[in-house]
C-alpha cells in the first residue's frame, strides 16, 4: 500500500515537472585489465540529476569517459565491465536490470543517438523499415502498415524530403547528415523522456551540424524529452544547453548553469579548455592558450588531483587527496579543485591563471604581399575523375568536376587557409599540387617552375621545397621506425652529409618542442599531439619553403590543438614559412590564415584576406557556413540564429547550371524572377568586393556581418 | 538485378562448355583406350583395333581435331558418345547422376547451415567453452585430409557396431542388394546407407563454414549498428539475430562457391571409399580404364555443378544484399 502512495506522489511530482527524470549518482565503471593488465577505471563517481524539458552538455576531451557513463545509463556495456552506482529513470533502478526489462526501456523511455551515422544504421534494411521496427518492438499490436505509417511521418518530421518514397531507400543512399536524421527518428520513434545524444554532429560539416541541431531542437519540442548533449565542442554546447558538466580523467570536475561554467569558471581544467579553443568572433590574433602534458591514463592514475601535472596552479595539497566537487557561487555550481576558494575570491579567469605564450611578432614587419615572392601560384586548375561503372569491365559513365578552375597565389611567407565541405574539392586540389605532374588543364606553378615542365633532377629539388603533413599523425608515420629514423628519412634521401644527421634531428626535435632524448622511442609511444609534432618535424627537414597542411589538427583534442596551432605560428614566423593550411574547422583558420579560400563544388566561391572575408563575408555560401559555426560564448550564441543551408552538397559528378551554389542559396530565394535569371543562366566569376583583393563568385553579392 | 543474373548465367554456359572441352582435349590426349586392347587373348588384330576404336571416336590415328567436332557436336544435341565398352555413356550418366547429387546436396546443406549457425553462436560466445570447443573440432577436421577422416569414419563405425553387436552403421554401398521390404523399409536402409558418406563431406564443409561464419560475425558484433539496434529496444538475441547474423551472412553466400568446389573433389574419394557408384567413383575407374568419353563427362558434370553453385550463391547475394539489387 505504501508503496502504491509513494509512487503516486512521485508520479504528481513527475507531472509537476519537478522530479528528476534520470539521477545518476556515484556512477563507476571498471574495465577488467587484460590478461595481468591493470583495470581500466573510466568513469569515477559522475552524477547528475536531470528534469523534464532540460538539456545537460556533458563536455571534456575523448577518454575522458563521456561516451561510457552514458552507455551505463542505456545498459549497453559490454558484460566485462563493473559498475556501481546508481541510476534511476523516473525513480526506478536501473543498474542491475536485465536484458529483457532493460529492453523494454530502451528506446521507450530513454533512447540514444550516436556520433558516426554513417555505420549506425544496418545496411541490408530500408531505412523506413528501421524506424518501424523501433516503433514495433515496443508496440506489437500496432500493424505493419500503422509502423510504416509512422515512420513516413517521424521522417517527415526530421526534414527528410518525399519521405513516402525514401522510406524504401537503403542507408547507403542516404548521406551523413541524412542518416543522422534517421537515427533521430529512431531515438524519438516512441517518444522517449531522456534522449542521450553522443557527439551526434562531430562526424558532420558544419552546415550539416547546424541543420541537425535544428533537428534535434524539434525533436524535444515534439517529445518534451531531457536530453544529455555529449560534446567536446565547447561551441555547440554554448547556445544548446541549460547546465552542464565537465569531465576529466572519469571524474566530473565542474558542473553548473551554462553561463557560470562560462563566465564564472571555478575550476583550472574548464578554464584551460575554454582558453584553447580558437574562437571564430576573435579578431585579433592571440596566441592559443594550451594546457601543457596529456590526459593522464585510465589505468595508473596519479593519487590527489588528476589534473596537477598540468594545472598551473598546482599546490602541495592538491597531491593529498582527489578533491570532491564542493559547491561553489550560485546555486547548483559545483568545482572539484581545493583552490575553488581563491579561484573565486580574486576572479581569476584563464588568462591570470595560464602562463600566456608570447606573441609570436609573425606578419609584422613583412612588407606588403605584393612585393614578397610568390611561393604558389595556381592558374585554373582542374581535375576530373572519370566515374566508372561495372565491375569486369568499366566504362565511362560521367565525369566528378572535383576541382574545376580554380586560381590562387601563396606569397612568401603567408597562409592560406583551404575551406569548404568535405567533398567540395580541398584533397583533390592538394594531392594535384603536391604531385608536380602537368594539370589536365591550367598551370601550377611552385617557386618559378611549372609542373610538369620540369625534368627529374628539377622535380627532386621541387620536392625538398613543398612538404606535407597530414591528418591522421598516426597513420602517416611508421610504426616500426624509431623517431630518429622518422625524421631523419628525408634528409637521407636527400643525401644529407652523414656526419651532422643527428644534430640536425635533434635541432628539428627541439625546434618542434620533443624532447630528442626520446629519439629512440617509437610512435605509438607518444600522444597525438606528439605525433603531429614529429610529422612536422619530418616536413621541416629539408628546410622547405612551402608546407601543404591537411586537416592537421582535426584529429587532436581542443587543450592538445592549441600547442600545435601556436607551433605552427612560431614556426611560419620563424622560419619564414608558408603555409597552405586545408580545415574543415573555420575557427582555427580564422587564427591560422593570413588568406582564407573558399571552396564550393570543385570552385572558388569567395578569396581574400582573412580579417576582411571572416567580419565581413559577401558571398551567401560563406556567410551560410560561418553563421552556422556555435561560438563558446552563451549570452552570443543565444542571441545569433544559424543561417541554415537545406541539402546536401549536390553530387560533384553533376554541377547545377549557372551558379552551382543555387538549389541551396538562401539569398536567390529572396530575389526577383528577374534578378534570379542571372543566376540560372550563368556562372557567376570571381569579382573583387572591396578595394583589397577580396572576392567573391557571385552575382548579388554583398558584405554582411554574421559572427 | 534481372539483367546482372542473366549475364551471369550466360557467363556460366561459357564457362561450363570451355571447361568440358579443355577436359575432353586433356583425357583424349593422355589417355589411350587402344591399349586396353593389347592385353586382350586373342590379341585382335591392329585392323579389328582400328575398326572398333573407329566406332566409337577413339581411334587415336584420327586427328584430334576430328574426333572432338564428333565428340562436340554429339553433345550438343545431348549425347556424350560411348563408354569404352561400347555402351552409352549417357546411361551410365543416368544411372549414377542422383546418387551423387543425393550426396552433394544434401553434405552441403547440412554443413553451410550447421556451419554457419555453430559459427555464429561460437563468435557470440566468444572464448567461451562452446567457442573453443567448436574451434579445436574445426581446426581438427581442417588439419586431417578428407580421405582420412572418410576413412576413420569407417574405423569408428566398425567399432561402434562391434561394440553394440549390431549394424547400426552401414558403410558399403548405397543400399542392400536385392532387398525386399517394401517402400518405408527401403528408404530407411537407404538413408542408413546415406549417414557416413554424407557426415564425411558434411564435416569438411561445416569446419570452413563453422571458421568463416564466425570470423564474418565477430567483425560485426560489436558494430554501431547492432548497438543502435539494441538502443532501439531489440533484446541481444533479436538484435544478434536479426541484425549481426543477417549482415553477416552476406561474404558468406560468396565463400559458399568456393568450398563448394573443394567439396567436389572431396566426393570423388568419399564415394571410391564408400563404395557408391556415383560420378565421383565413375571418373576413378574410368581414368584408369582409359574412358575418355566417361572423364569429360564426369569433368562436364562437375562444371555445371560448380557453376550452379555460384549461381545460386549470386542469387542469394542478391537478394541478401540490396546495395547489389538497387545498384
Ligand atoms: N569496452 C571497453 N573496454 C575497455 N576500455 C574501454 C572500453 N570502452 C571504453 N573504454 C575506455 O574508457 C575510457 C573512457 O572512454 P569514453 O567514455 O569513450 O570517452 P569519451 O566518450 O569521453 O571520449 C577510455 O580510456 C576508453 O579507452
Ligand atoms: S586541485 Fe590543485 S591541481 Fe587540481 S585543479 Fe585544483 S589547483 Fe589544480
Ligand atoms: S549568384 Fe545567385 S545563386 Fe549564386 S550565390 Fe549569388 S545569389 Fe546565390
Ligand atoms: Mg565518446
Amino acid at each position: 500500500m505504501t508503496g502504491t502512495e509513494i509512487q503516486t506522489s512521485a508520479a504528481v511530482e513527475q507531472r509537476n515537472g519537478s522530479a528528476p527524470v534520470l539521477e545518476v549518482s556515484d556512477l563507476h565503471v571498471t574495465f577488467p585489465g587484460e590478461g595481468k593488465g591493470p583495470d581500466i577505471r573510466a568513469v569515477r563517481g559522475v552524477g547528475y540529476s536531470l528534469r523534464r524539458g532540460e538539456i545537460l552538455g556533458i563536455v571534456g576531451e575523448s577518454g575522458s569517459g563521456k561516451s561510457v557513463s552514458s552507455l551505463a545509463a542505456m545498459g549497453l556495456l559490454p558484460d566485462h565491465a563493473r559498475v556501481t552506482g546508481s541510476i534511476r529513470l523516473h525513480g526506478e533502478e536501473l543498474l542491475g536490470l536485465d536484458d529483457r526489462r532493460m529492453s523494454a526501456k530502451r528506446g521507450e523511455t530513454i533512447s540514444m543517438i550516436f556520433q558516426d551515422p554513417l555505420s549506425g544504421l544496418t545496411p541490408v534494411y530500408a531505412v523506413g523499415d528501421q524506424i518501424a521496427e523501433a516503433v514495433r518492438v515496443h508496440n506489437p499490436a500496432v500493424s505493419k502498415a500503422e509502423a510504416a505509417d509512422r515512420a513516413v511521418e517521424l521522417l517527415e518530421l526530421v526534414g527528410i524530403p518525399n519521405p513516402a518514397q525514401r522510406y524504401r531507400a537503403f542507408p547507403h543512399e542516404f548521406s551523413g547528415g541524412m542518416r543522422q536524421r534517421v537515427m533521430i527518428a529512431i531515438a524519438i520513434a516512441n517518444g522517449p523522456d531522456v534522449i542521450i545524444c553522443d557527439e551526434p554532429t562531430t562526424a558532420l560539416d558544419v552546415t550539416i551540424q547546424a541543420q541537425i541541431l535544428e533537428v534535434l531542437k524539434t525533436a524535444q519540442r515534439e517529445t518534451g524529452a531531457a536530453i544529455v548533449m555529449i560534446t567536446h565542442d565547447l561551441g555547440v554546447v554554448a547556445g544548446l544547453v541549460d547546465r552542464m558538466l565537465v569531465m576529466y580523467a572519469g571524474r566530473p570536475v565542474e558542473i553548473g548553469a551554462v553561463d557560470d561554467v562560462y563566465y564564472r569558471t571555478r575550476m583550472p581544467y574548464t578554464m584551460g579548455l575554454l582558453g584553447s579553443v580558437p574562437r571564430l568572433d576573435d579578431e585579433e590574433k592571440a596566441p592559443l592558450i594550451p594546457i601543457r602534458g596529456n590526459p593522464p591514463s585510465l589505468s595508473a592514475l596519479p593519487s590527489g588531483c588528476p589534473f596537477a601535472p598540468r594545472c598551473p596552479l598546482a599546490i602541495d595539497a592538491c597531491s593529498e587527496a582527489e578533491p570532491e566537487l564542493q559547491p561553489v557561487g550560485a546555486e547548483g555550481h559545483a568545482a572539484a579543485c581545493v583552490r575553488t576558494g581563491e579561484i573565486e575570491e580574486h576572479g581569476w579567469s584563464a588568462a591570470d591563471v595560464y602562463p600566456l605564450p608570447e606573441a609570436s611578432g609573425a606578419g609584422s614587419g613583412q612588407p606588403p604581399r605584393e612585393y614578397r615572392e610568390t611561393v604558389l601560384d595556381v592558374d585554373g586548375l582542374v581535375k576530373h575523375h572519370p566515374l566508372m561503372k561495372g565491375a569486369v569491365f568499366k566504362r565511362r559513365v560521367g565525369t566528378v568536376y572535383a576541382v574545376d578552375g580554380i586560381s590562387f597565389e601563396i606569397a612568401e611567407g603567408e597562409t592560406l587557409g583551404l575551406v569548404g565541405e568535405s567533398g567540395c574539392g580541398k584533397s583533390s586540389t592538394l594531392m594535384e599540387i603536391l604531385s608536380l605532374r602537368t594539370p589536365q588543364s591550367g598551370k601550377v606553378t611552385v617557386l618559378g617552375r611549372e609542373s610538369g615542365r620540369a625534368g627529374h633532377r628539377e622535380r627532386f629539388e621541387i620536392r625538398r621545397d613543398v612538404q606535407v603533413v597530414f591528418q591522421d599523425p598516426m597513420s602517416s608515420l611508421d610504426p616500426r621506425m624509431q623517431v630518429f629514423d622518422v625524421v631523419a628519412e628525408p634528409l637521407r634521401t636527400h643525401r644529407h652529409p652523414r656526419a651532422g644527421l643527428r644534430a640536425r634531428v635533434n635541432e628539428l626535435l627541439t625546434l618542434v618542442g620533443l624532447d630528442p632524448a626520446h629519439a629512440a622511442r617509437y610512435p605509438q609511444e607518444f600522444s597525438g599531439g606528439q605525433r603531429q609534432r614529429i610529422g612536422i618535424a619530418r616536413a621541416l627537414a629539408l628546410k622547405p619553403k612551402l608546407l601543404v597542411l591537411d586537416e592537421p589538427v582535426s584529429a587532436l583534442d581542443v587543450s592538445i590543438q592549441a600547442g600545435v596551432i601556436n607551433l605552427l605560428d612560431d614556426l611560419k614566423a620563424e622560419l619564414g614559412l608558408s603555409y597552405l593550411f586545408v580545415a574543415h574547422d573555420l575557427s582555427v583558420v580564422r587564427h591560422i590564415a593570413d588568406r582564407v579560400a573558399v571552396m564550393y563544388l570543385g570552385r572558388i566561391v569567395e578569396i581574400g584576406a582573412a580579417d576582411s572575408l571572416f567580419s565581413a563575408p559577401a558571398h551567401p555560401y560563406t556567410q551560410a557556413l560561418l553563421s552556422a559555426i556555435p561560438v563558446p560564448d552563451p549570452e552570443k550564441e543565444r542571441t545569433r540564429s544559424p543561417i541554415v543551408l537545406e541539402g546536401d552538397l549536390p553530387s560533384p559528378a553533376s554541377p547545377p547550371s549557372g551558379c552551382r551554389f543555387r538549389p541551396r542559396c538562401p539569398k536567390f530565394r529572396t530575389l526577383s524572377t528577374a534578378e534570379q535569371q542571372a543566376c540560372v543562366d550563368t556562372e557567376p566569376g570571381l569579382n573583387a568586393v572591396s578595394q583589397d583583393d577580396h572576392g567573391a563568385a557571385c552575382h548579388y553579392a554583398e558584405k554582411r556581418t554574421v559572427v | 538485378m534481372g539483367k546482372f543474373l542473366v549475364r551471369r548465367l550466360v557467363n556460366y554456359v561459357v564457362l561450363i562448355m570451355l571447361a568440358t572441352t579443355f577436359a575432353y582435349l586433356l583425357a583424349a590426349t593422355t589417355l589411350s583406350p587402344r591399349v586396353n586392347y593389347e592385353e586382350r587373348s586373342p590379341r585382335p588384330t591392329e585392323e579389328q583395333v582400328d575398326q572398333r576404336l573407329d566406332e566409337l571416336n577413339l581411334n587415336d590415328k584420327t586427328p584430334l581435331a576430328e574426333r572432338w567436332v564428333v565428340w562436340a557436336s554429339g553433345v550438343a544435341k545431348g549425347d556424350f558418345g560411348k563408354t569404352v565398352t561400347g555402351t552409352p555413356v549417357n546411361d551410365e550418366i543416368e544411372r549414377r547422376v542422383w546418387v551423387s547429387l543425393r550426396l552433394i546436396i544434401v553434405g552441403t546443406v547440412l554443413g553451410s547451415v550447421i556451419g554457419v549457425a555453430v559459427g555464429a553462436y561460437a563468435a557470440v560466445k566468444q572464448y567461451r567453452l562452446f567457442d573453443k570447443a567448436s574451434t579445436a573440432g574445426a581446426f581438427f577436421v581442417l588439419a586431417v585430409p578428407a580421405v582420412v577422416i572418410a576413412l576413420s569414419l569407417q574405423v569408428f563405425a566398425t567399432m561402434f557396431n562391434q561394440a553394440v553387436g549390431a549394424q547400426v552403421f552401414v558403410y558399403n554401398g548405397e543400399g542392400t542388394l536385392g532387398l525386399e521390404a517394401g517402400f518405408w523399409g527401403t528408404l530407411w536402409d537407404r538413408l542408413k546407407h546415406m549417414i557416413l558418406p554424407t557426415l564425411a563431406l558434411a564435416l569438411a564443409q561445416f569446419a570452413a563454414f563453422s571458421r568463416y561464419q564466425r570470423n564474418m560475425m565477430l567483425d560485426v558484433l560489436g558494430s554501431d549498428f547492432v548497438r543502435t539496434a539494441r538502443a532501439k529496444g531489440l533484446n541481444r538475441r533479436d538484435a544478434l539475430l536479426k541484425h549481426a547474423l543477417r549482415t553477416a551472412l552476406i561474404p558468406t553466400v560468396t565463400y559458399f562457391t568456393f568450398t563448394f568446389g573443394v567439396m567436389m573433389a572431396g566426393t570423388t574419394f568419399t564415394e571410391k571409399i564408400y563404395n557408391w557408384n556415383g560420378m565421383g567413383s565413375w571418373v576413378v575407374d574410368s581414368i584408369v580404364t582409359n574412358d575418355v568419353h566417361a572423364v569429360a563427362a564426369v569433368s562436364c558434370f562437375m562444371a555445371v555443378c560448380i557453376m550452379a553453385a555460384s549461381f545460386l550463391s549470386d542469387i542469394l547475394y542478391a537478394w541478401l544484399d540490396p546495395r547489389v539489387r538497387v545498384s
